[in-house]
């Protein structure tokens, strides 16, 4: 699997993903993560794309209200539009919905505060790209670090949203205020995700948690069946 | 203009000084100049009345790389060729004036100071430490400002570390009441490069384009400088057009600029534009590689028309560089800023010396507006041995109270003391803090000391530790031995998680060093200081000295902050708190000496009795380091289940900090003390042990001479601490816990309480 990790001026948690993909995800040895500068338009190389964490351009104005004006972002839409995974945490998924390829907002945290802690995530649902490995059900151990992620939306998209089984993950214990507890979302084709949680950050023995890397295991699977050679019909 | 002697006092130059500058001119200074020296011989820049003190620092040893005098201290990680040429490059600075006169951004851009600091030297900033003090948040009647200005530094200093990308891993906070007109606000920030990669800040090659990088030059921050080393007046809060403003997303462009352009191997010096901004950088990068600079201030990018020369170069605008390339290459310098986004400007050229001293020679609007030799501004600037032959200020009598009445109820007691500001749970600040960004941080806030990993230095499989300490109580009682008490936490914190100090730094805090009683605080504390550092073989490599912390003639304590990093093997270190049940309680270093003299420092005196008497706790360094020789052999064997040391609050606050919501423990003690003393003295050189093997572990006490008790076990649900006869304390863990965590958040944020879910 190859994958395009695209860094904003303001990013922060490029290398982190790219650590977890090129080191800590089977060593390696089945992923190659690059880092694709926001000026280029070109994603024609990789099979999958992430979007990571930071302050996008200060996050001024709004956050992720600059990003999605970035060459970088015409390209993702097209990639994504055309069945590519594109994987939005933190920053990442601020973008997506400030881009429109996810509904709704990220607002300010109920408490006004930034907060860093270790959640716990249940996984909603396991038909998707990102959660083909996983239980449902099953609780994954992961940090949030935001300011701005309470999730929110109007009752008729959150509606939809549960109608089409678009929840991918929900806080067992709700650090920012989310609507019906919402940590991570998918479009409607289901190949675009994002989430507040860092999945990065929970990929080495030595960061306290390896629970994040069932998302990349899962996104890994699900490159294999598509970029498999197609076996001829009969023999 | 005319140079008034009003115009001289205004500037904070005294006559003498004055006379000075004119012999080192040879006439009298211009109105700019006389700005110029003014910064540059503040105390704050020069550190005139502590440089012939800090001599005495030992600055030395066989990890330094670059001790003090440059932007930050380096150390190397290996000294037996494997730690893969990397170096750490560490600091600690102070923000404590700003910080009152706006907390926001005053501790924003304290942040931003010392992150700069690091990465001019060519290193990837990794880690972030505060230590913080305010007056009380609650029965004060200053408590309301107290805690807005908490509120605000917090929150600025969340804003510029969790944007700039960089973990705040740890720190500590405390409340006194003399912080509540003059809070501390101290960063300390770590790097890491290779050591064929350091920068310097030393400017050669004459002809070499003097190129300015970063953010445009405002009116802000205009005499920061000189703020930074004068008492507080009520008038100080107008001062408040000389806090700076802070961009995190501007430093981190910045940041990734600065380490891609030094890579292109086309830039000979750096330095960054900090206290007194144009004017230090360029006079101290010139002084230091012994050349003059040619500067032309029309080039210089502005944000507001009509600056005056003296403004833009006493300007404190943030985020900005100044660096030197070769001559001939300033495009491939150029490119790379253009890349990021930032304004990259040839302002002058790299001149020779002449009759032996670099000049800086600044113009405007084609006029000769300053034209200084470069050391007179740097190393001709005024030294004074400050008169400090009087006993060191106090107020607080040596003897005890001569009666104190004895506890009613030592569970409320304890239950009060973790619930204090000074000893409760900080969680309310720290989560406000990224401390988990780059993924290297194995431990975090909350624990002894903070333990970093660095991804890019895996191969050699050594980790950083770090740990902050200063004790105002003990210093205002002792500065001497508070001051050695400070290093000796330090280092424990560091044994606690397994680590050997490498080397230290310091901020110094002190009050106004023109009255010899504070003088002779700061003496006492550097000696102090020399004197443990040494011994505990961390030298100091660099620090800061904020003087004149004192607002309408009232002092803070004498605060010496020390920080000190250590190194050890990468792994996850025993934890803090207690984990299974049964495991037997080992009280490492023994009970110590608890008594009354000692006992008037400590926190109970301070909570329950609200007093102040007498000494801080005894320490003998001989025992403390054979303690930490000891647990450092103990945890390197695996044999501790969980290590915490000992420290505010003493025995029994340690155990409530060990015990979880599920797990606590059964303590009986021996003592023939008061029971207030073996409880809450605060005796050093003791580490809190939980473990599987009691008697491997009083096998390597007794090798390394080292009382190790066996005090009690781990138990299910309750704190239970007593003798053979009495239980003095029982408690369930959960009340311990709620009335630690629910404290800060209770007092901060009243509002919230009801929705948190409190682990």
């Amino acid at each position: 699997m190859k994958v395009g990790i695209v860094v904003f001026p303001g990013s922060n948690c490029d290398h982190d993903a790219w650590y977890a993909i090129n080191r800590n995800l089977h060593g390696g040895l089945h992923a190659n993560a690059e880092f694709i500068w926001h000026d280029s338009t070109d994603l024609s190389h990789v099979d999958a794309v992430v979007l990571p964490g930071g302050f996008s351009y200060g996050d001024y104005l709004r956050c992720g209200a600059i990003a999605r004006f970035s060459p970088v972002m015409t390209a993702v839409k097209k990639f994504a539009a055309d069945g590519g995974l594109v994987l939005g945490v933190c920053n990442g998924f601020q973008i997506l919905v400030e881009a429109g390829l996810l509904p709704g907002a990220l607002l300010r945290n109920r408490d006004l505060k930034f907060v860093c802690r270790e959640v716990t995530l249940r996984t909603e649902t396991t038909h998707s790209p990102y959660t083909s490995k996983l239980q449902r059900g099953q609780l994954l151990h992961m940090p949030v670090a935001h300011g701005e992620g309470r999730y929110f939306a109007d009752e008729r998209t959150l509606d939809t949203l549960e109608a089409e089984d678009r929840v991918a993950f929900r806080y067992m214990d709700n650090p920012n205020g989310s609507i019906r507890d919402i940590a991570g979302i998918l479009s409607r084709e289901r190949n675009v995700m994002g989430l507040m949680p860092h999945p990065e950050r929970a990929c080495d023995p030595l960061m306290g948690s390896t629970e994040g890397l069932g998302i990349f295991e899962s996104m890994l699977s699900t490159v294999a069946v598509l970029t498999a050679p197609v076996p001829a019909l009969t023999r | 203009m005319t140079i008034t002697p009003e115009l001289i006092e205004q500037h904070q130059l005294t006559p003498e000084e004055y006379q000075k500058i004119v012999t080192l001119l040879g006439r009298e200074p211009s109105y700019t100049e006389l700005g110029i020296f003014s910064v540059m011989w503040s105390e704050h820049c020069s550190y005139k009345s502590s440089r012939i003190h800090l001599k005495k620092l030992p600055t030395r040893g066989k990890h330094v790389v670059q001790g003090p005098g440059e932007n930050a201290g380096i150390i190397k990680l290996d000294t037996a060729g494997i730690g893969g040429g990397w170096v750490v490059a560490f600091k600690i600075e102070s923000h404590n004036h700003p910080s009152y006169i706006e907390p926001f951004q005053g501790a924003a851009t304290g942040v931003g100071g010392i992150l700069r600091d690091i990465f001019t030297m060519g290193a990837r900033p990794i880690a972030v430490m505060d230590s913080l003090r305010f007056g009380p948040p609650a029965g004060s009647p200053n408590a309301e400002r107290n805690r807005r200005i908490l509120t605000g530094v917090v929150s600025g200093i969340a804003h510029y570390g969790n944007c700039f990308g960089v973990p705040t891993v740890g720190g500590e906070c405390v409340f006194e009441e003399c912080y509540s007109a003059n809070p501390l606000v101290n960063v300390f920030a770590l790097g890491v490069c290779k050591e064929n990669e350091i920068f310097y800040a030393r400017a050669s090659g004459i002809g070499n384009p003097v190129i300015y990088v970063g953010a445009k030059t405002g009116r802000d921050g205009i005499h920061g400088a000189s703020m930074a080393s004068a008492e507080f007046t009520e008038e100080s809060k107008q001062k408040r057009p000389n806090v700076q403003v802070g961009d995190p997303f501007l430093e981190k462009l910045l940041l990734e600029a600065c380490l891609e352009a030094m890579h292109t191997g086309a830039i000979v010096a750096i330095q960054d534009m900090g206290a007194a901004g144009l004017t230090s950088s360029s006079c101290e990068m010139g002084s230091r590689g012994g050349v003059g600079l040619d500067i032309d201030l029309d080039r210089v990018p502005q944000r507001e028309s009509g600056m005056t020369a003296y403004e833009m170069l006493l300007s404190e605008s943030q985020e900005r560089m100044l660096l030197v390339a070769e001559k001939g290459r300033e495009d491939e310098v150029f490119q790379v800023f253009r890349k990021w986004g930032l304004d990259a400007v040839t302002i002058g050229v790299v001149t020779a010396a002449e009759e032996g001293a670099g000049k800086l020679r600044v113009r405007h609007h084609g006029k000769l507006v300053a034209e200084i030799p470069n050391p007179a501004l740097a190393d001709e600037a005024p030294r004074y041995d400050r008169p400090h032959d009087v006993r060191p200020y106090r107020k607080a009598p040596i003897e005890p109270p001569s009666h104190f009445p004895d506890s009613e109820d030592l569970n409320a007691d304890l239950l009060r003391l973790v619930a204090s500001p000074d000893l409760c749970s900080k969680r309310w600040i720290w989560e406000q803090y990224d401390y988990m960004v780059r993924t290297n941080t194995i431990v975090g806030p909350g624990s002894d000391a903070a333990v970093v990993r660095v991804k890019e230095m895996n191969d050699t499989g050594i980790s950083i530790a770090m740990s902050l300490d200063g004790n105002g109580r003990y210093c205002y009682l002792d500065p001497r031995e508070g001051a050695k008490l400070a290093v000796a936490e330090c280092c424990r914190n560091l044994a606690t998680t397994g680590a050997v100090p490498v080397a230290a730094t310091n901020n110094l805090n002190f009050g106004n060093p023109e009255r010899p009683e504070i003088m002779a605080q700061l003496v006492e504390a550097i000696e102090g200081i020399a004197e443990a550092c040494a011994f505990f073989e961390a030298p100091i490599t660099g620090g800061n000295v904020s003087l004149y912390n004192e607002t309408l003639g009232e002092g803070i304590y004498p605060t010496p902050v020390l920080g000190v990093i250590g190194l050890m093997k990468t792994a996850m270190p025993a934890p803090v708190r207690f984990r299974g049940e049964g495991a037997s309680i080992l009280l490492l270093g023994g009970l110590g000496r608890n008594h009354a003299l000692r006992f008037g420092s400590s926190e109970y005196a301070k909570v329950i009795l609200n007093q102040l008497w007498g000494l801080p706790p005894q320490l003998d360094m001989a025992y403390e380091k054979r303690v930490h020789d000891c647990v450092r052999e103990i945890l390197a064997s695996g044999l501790a289940e969980s290590a915490h040391d000992l420290s505010d609050g003493g025995l029994a606050v340690t155990l409530s900090e060990c015990c979880t919501n599920e797990m606590g423990a059964s303590v009986s003690l021996e003592t023939g003390e008061r029971v207030e003393f073996t409880l809450f003295g605060e005796a050093p050189s003791r580490i809190l042990l939980s473990t599987s093997e009691p008697d491997r572990i009083h096998e390597i006490a007794l090798r390394y001479d080292v009382e190790c008790p066996r005090i009690g076990v781990t138990m299910k649900g309750r704190l239970q601490i007593g003798d053979e006869h009495v239980m003095w304390i029982d408690i369930p863990t959960t009340d311990l816990k709620q009335a630690s965590e629910n404290s800060l958040p209770g007092l901060l944020q009243p509002s919230l309480l009801h929705t948190h879910n409190v682990g």
